[in-house]
């Protein structure tokens, strides 16, 4: 059976990892390539990097970094973050990243999401959208969801869908960083308008968050950064609690 | 950069045993990927469209992602398409690579190389379309998969399977059983990533290489 998928996020600037990072047995706390392997070998079954950084400098150092995660790990990963061209997307997807993520880029210019489901195919288009409420609405935000928009969540995903879009990553605004758990109604509205995989995001605190995304939000996958880096939650007591609550995950 | 590092990328293209393999290299993959698995296994690969070197390798790789009907226009435009039918040495087709080795390809209505004797069709809508993430393989049936257990998890990503066969020497359930690897004589064909399926999946890659 396709197991659900845990996928721990970093965050990086000018090719370094941004939030603290609370390993005491990394020799560099702030090296993305580290941590990176330390994942995949704690179980992560994809690993998402979100670029910060906006420097001119800074594809460049994206796509070196990306060159170097993909030559040390053997799990699949993510780019997201600033990525608005077809340039920007086959350099990545040239350096070794399975997948693109794009979400302002997207919202400004939505035929972007065509050309490029066209010309490196849905399966490594990733659709980010960041949402909060606004009377009882779900609207669509940007830069981390400073910007509000006049696009409702529903619609857009709706939207992103047919413009062949491979995933959509879903953050609540509204959850992130609150550690109260995922957005799990909003997740299983989503996940009955559109068919395809919906990646969970904003809110994880304990284990049983990761639970009810899975149960309640029916989410293919859940993101999460601080529980992780901060060892709050170890990935393989998270996929044995995800287990025991009959959800499938892959634990060799 | 760590140490270890740099010394994993910078390999010296001795790889154990003077092994040649090629990736062919048609502008449809993530061949980086694939390149960097086979030198962590100590082995290297050199990427390359050129027919002589192809057909000198020891093994060959056939990558590919994105949509079938235009990556088998690339193939046809460095006639790779009336090669790699050819090919006595043991060929690996990964993710599209291996479909495009089939019969038929529903996407994009484009006829594939013929190798496997199968046509790649579309998962309906009673699932998500695309498959993307870890899912078993069972019923293994081939040197391909000597020392994995069954059940073990790959990657996939995917909208377009081969149904189950004759050449199929694995399963996949996805709204139903399918093929998750191919073989036919010397060529091979994997749905799944084994450079993006953990240690089990460079345990394939390295079978194979070892063939």
């Amino acid at each position: 059976m396709l197991t659900k998928r845990i996928i721990p996020c970093l965050d990086i600037k000018n090719g370094r990892t941004v939030k603290g990072v609370n390993f005491v047995d990394l020799r560099d706390a702030g090296d993305p390539v580290e941590l990176a392997k330390i994942y995949s070998e704690a179980g992560a079954d994809e690993l998402v990097f979100l670029d910060i950084s906006a420097t001119a400098e800074k594809r460049k150092t994206l796509a070196e970094l990306v060159l170097k995660v993909a030559a040390t790990i053997n799990i699949p990963f993510t780019v997201g973050g600033g990525i608005s061209s077809v340039e920007d997307v086959e350099l990545l997807l040239n350096s070794g990243a399975d997948k693109v993520s794009i979400n302002s880029s997207a919202v400004k210019n939505p035929p972007l999401i065509n050309e490029l489901a066209a010309k490196f195919g849905s399966q490594c288009i990733v659709v980010a959208i960041d949402a909060k409420q606004i009377d009882g609405d779900w609207m669509v935000h940007l830069i981390g969801g400073k910007v509000p928009t006049k696009i409702k969540l529903f619609d857009w995903a709706k939207e992103v869908e047919q413009r062949g879009a491979g995933e959509i990553l879903f953050t609540s605004m509204d959850h992130d960083g609150t550690k109260n758990g995922f957005a799990n109604e909003t997740l299983a509205k989503l996940g009955s308008l559109v068919n395809i995989p919906i990646i969970a995001s904003g809110g994880a605190g304990n284990m049983q968050h990761f639970v009810d995304a899975f149960t309640i939000g029916k989410a293919d996958a859940a993101l999460a950064a601080s529980v992780f880096h901060f060892k709050e939650i170890e990935i393989m007591d998270l996929k044995n609690k995800l287990k025991e609550n009959g959800i499938e995950v892959r634990l060799s | 950069m760590s140490q270890n590092i740099t010394e994993t990328v910078s390999a010296p293209p001795s790889g154990a045993g003077g092994l040649k393999i090629v990736i062919i290299n048609y502008g449809a993959g993530n061949i980086q990927s694939i390149k960097f698995a086979i030198q962590r296994l100590g082995y290297e690969a050199v990427l390359s469209d050129d027919i002589e070197e192809i057909r000198a390798a020891d093994k060959v790789i056939f990558p590919g992602v994105g949509e079938a009907s235009s990556a088998m226009e690339k193939l046809k435009s460095t006639k790779l398409d009336v090669v790699i039918p050819t090919l006595k040495q043991p060929v690996l087709g990964i993710c599209l690579g291996m479909q495009l080795m089939c019969n038929y390809c529903e996407e994009g209505n484009t006829k594939g190389l013929g190798i496997f004797d199968v046509d790649v069709v579309k998962f309906s809508n009673v699932v998500k379309v695309p498959q993307i993430g870890w899912n078993q393989i069972y019923n293994l049936k081939s040197p391909l998969f000597k020392g994995i257990a069954e059940n073990e998890y790959m990657y996939l990503v995917h909208s377009f399977y081969a149904p189950l066969c004759a050449e199929t020497i694995a399963t996949t359930n996805y709204e139903l059983d399918y093929s998750s690897a191919l073989e036919n004589d010397n060529f091979y064909g994997t749905q799944f990533h084994p450079e993006k399926s953990g240690d089990i999946g460079e345990q394939i890659l390295k079978n194979f290489l070892e063939l």
